[in-house]
């Protein structure tokens, strides 16, 4: 049976102004935090651990399991809403964030009021400056109306929000390391444990979510725990933002409930591939998920579904590959990605994506070697596993899977000594 | 002689010192303040910064030149920033970078004669649904062509201009 597309979350689409606060009013905004007001905060927790609804970051942690982390102490406690969106193929919280933004409000006021939250922040990449600014006023509008700061709705639970700017680090998206750049640190990450529920920003209990998790809590409030859990897959909840790139006709943001068919996808709302070429390879998830090859595309977009075909469903937005691409060229620029986003704290990552994106250049050049791709594996293992955070694994997995499955490819290059795609092609 | 903020930006420090839970967590939005009003980041400017937040200078340095959107050097009044990663790539960035290369008489990491633009190539600017994008400033340029770049950089010619 084919999943048909949704709009709970991309309601903006054809609801006007919900940007402005009247408008969202007018739609029944603010009525979920109203509900939340009426339950126990371990009530609204318990409501989002039933509707499974996995972080959607690329992780895919629980967020309700996460919650429940969070240690009921005296004192200080925050959340973070990872805005640093930034990962090459993802491009969908840009657009809850400038078309939705009270949506994120209320997610947020709701995860607060439940985990017992006093202060939260919004990390925004920099390059978000201009959404940044409107988002800004969306907050000063919401406080204006009582829906933040001070004694909320009268109920005399107090929670704000502060918009931080990161200034051009991928590397801040990772939960500790957007902790320390809000501290106003380099974003390097930190060892785990302690977890950020016990010992995040300050040295203070923190909660860090995805911003399309915080406008889901919006949403499961709204509908129901239980619904939301049915609209995705047993286990895995709800609905999700999905995203088109690269040799697709139809590329954009998409919305279906969790469990959607990737090939139907690109074929059906995606329209196939560019000009009718043939289709080479589909990066199912952001840059750091494995491609896979056109016979392997037939899965559900699930966490698990992803897994099973050797990759991962990361951010759910997929770059399409077609002929005549050349594999050693998308190779590079993404190695180059990893090597320049390292954070240069695990030896590791910071050498080891270096000179992965070193040699696939010379290969791309002609100038490789044969035993050159074995060197890229071997990098690859000392790389993956070794590092304080992931994004040494995020660098490794894709380049082992493009070595491995297109290595003729790779071969070609060097026994012919030059790019075999010819320059207008590529 | 030593740098001063001017009154604006030490009416938004002050608000941004009341906000926070410590002087250090506003380093990142007062270095954007301090790069708005002086241009870039010079060694005095971050002295500045850490006089003014009461930092040891080398941790205002070790911040700053940690993140990649702190401009140590001068740079043109429009500072157009090409995405190259995969998605733009597969729409043909390649082709846009070329055209500003040409149009601009510069390439990536220079500044054109005048002082007016600087051309850098970056990562991924969370637009693969509209590749390629561009940003100039503040501003997305998305789904760029070669005859689009040509139009926007007489555009921004002539604003100059005006």
């Amino acid at each position: 049976m084919s999943v048909e597309q949704t709009n709970y979350l991309l309601r903006w689409r054809d609801k006007e102004d919900l940007c402005r606060l009247d408008a969202y009013r007018a739609h029944g905004g603010f009525r979920s935090l109203r509900k939340a007001f009426s339950m126990k905060p371990e009530e609204v927790v318990e409501e989002v651990k039933k509707a499974n609804v996995k972080g959607r970051g690329g992780a895919g942690f629980p967020a309700g399991v996460k919650w429940s982390f969070v240690p009921q102490t005296d004192g200080p406690r925050y959340l973070c809403i990872n805005a640093d969106e930034g990962e090459p193929g993802t491009f969908k919280d840009r657009y809850l964030l400038s078309d939705d933004p009270f949506r994120v409000i209320e997610g947020a006021v709701i995860a607060g009021y439940a985990v017992g939250l006093t202060h939260g922040y919004v990390y925004m990449r920099g390059e978000f400056g201009f959404i940044a600014k409107e988002f800004d006023k969306a907050l000063d509008d919401a406080r204006k109306a009582g829906y933040l700061g001070k004694n909320i709705m009268g109920t005399g639970y107090s929670f704000d929000l502060t918009v931080h700017l990161g200034a051009g680090a991928y590397i801040c998206g990772e939960e500790t390391a957007l902790i320390e750049s809000i501290e106003g640190k380099p974003g390097r990450p930190r060892l785990k444990p302690p977890f950020p529920a016990v010992e995040g920003v300050f040295a203070k209990p923190t909660v860090v979510n995805n911003v399309e998790t915080i406008a889901c809590v919006a949403l499961i409030l709204e509908i129901g725990g239980d619904k939301f859990h049915e609209l995705g897959v047993e286990g895995d909840g709800g609905v999700k933002l999905f995203g088109l790139s690269g040799h697709v006709k139809n590329p954009g943001v998409y919305e279906f409930p969790v469990g959607k068919n990737l090939k139907e996808f690109i074929y059906e709302e995606g329209g196939g591939i560019l000009d009718d070429r043939p289709l080479k390879g589909v990066i199912p998830g952001g840059s750091s998920t494995p491609i896979l090859l056109p016979d392997e595309i037939d899965v559900p977009m699930t966490f698990a579904g992803l897994q099973a075909a050797g990759s991962m469903l990361g951010t759910g937005c997929a770059t399409i590959i077609a002929e005549p691409t050349c594999i050693v060229q998308v190779s590079y620029r993404i190695a180059a990605f990893y090597a320049h986003e390292s954070c240069g704290q695990c030896t590791p990552c910071r050498e080891g994506c270096s000179w992965m994106a070193a040699i696939i250049k010379q290969i791309e050049q002609g100038i490789g070697r044969e035993e050159d791709i074995d060197l890229i594996l071997s990098i690859c293992d000392q790389i993956q596993g070794r590092t304080i955070c992931p994004l040494g694994d995020a660098a490794a997995m894709p380049i082992r899977a493009l070595v491995t499955k297109f290595r003729s490819e790779f071969e070609q290059h060097v026994r012919s000594g030059r790019c075999p795609t010819p320059e207008t092609l590529r | 002689m030593e740098r001063v903020f001017s009154k604006e930006s030490e009416a938004k420090i002050e608000k941004l010192l009341n906000s926070y839970p410590d002087r250090q967590a506003c380093l990142l939005p007062v270095l954007y303040i301090a790069q708005d009003e002086f241009g870039c980041l010079t060694g005095d400017v971050m002295a500045l910064v850490a006089r003014r937040l009461e930092l040891p200078p080398e941790r205002v340095a070790n911040t700053a030149t940690f993140y990649t959107m702190y401009d140590k050097q001068p740079v043109g009044k429009y500072h157009v920033q090409v995405c190259v990663n995969v998605p733009c790539f597969l729409r043909g960035s390649d082709r846009v970078l070329h055209a500003l290369e040409k149009e601009l008489n510069i390439g990536p990491g220079e500044t054109t004669e005048d002082g007016l633009f600087t051309l850098s190539t970056v990562q991924c600017l969370a637009s693969c649904g509209t590749a390629p994008t561009i940003q100039v400033n503040d501003a997305f340029h998305e789904a760029m062509s070669v005859d689009k770049v040509h139009e926007l950089i007489k555009q921004l010619r002539e604003e100059q201009e005006e």
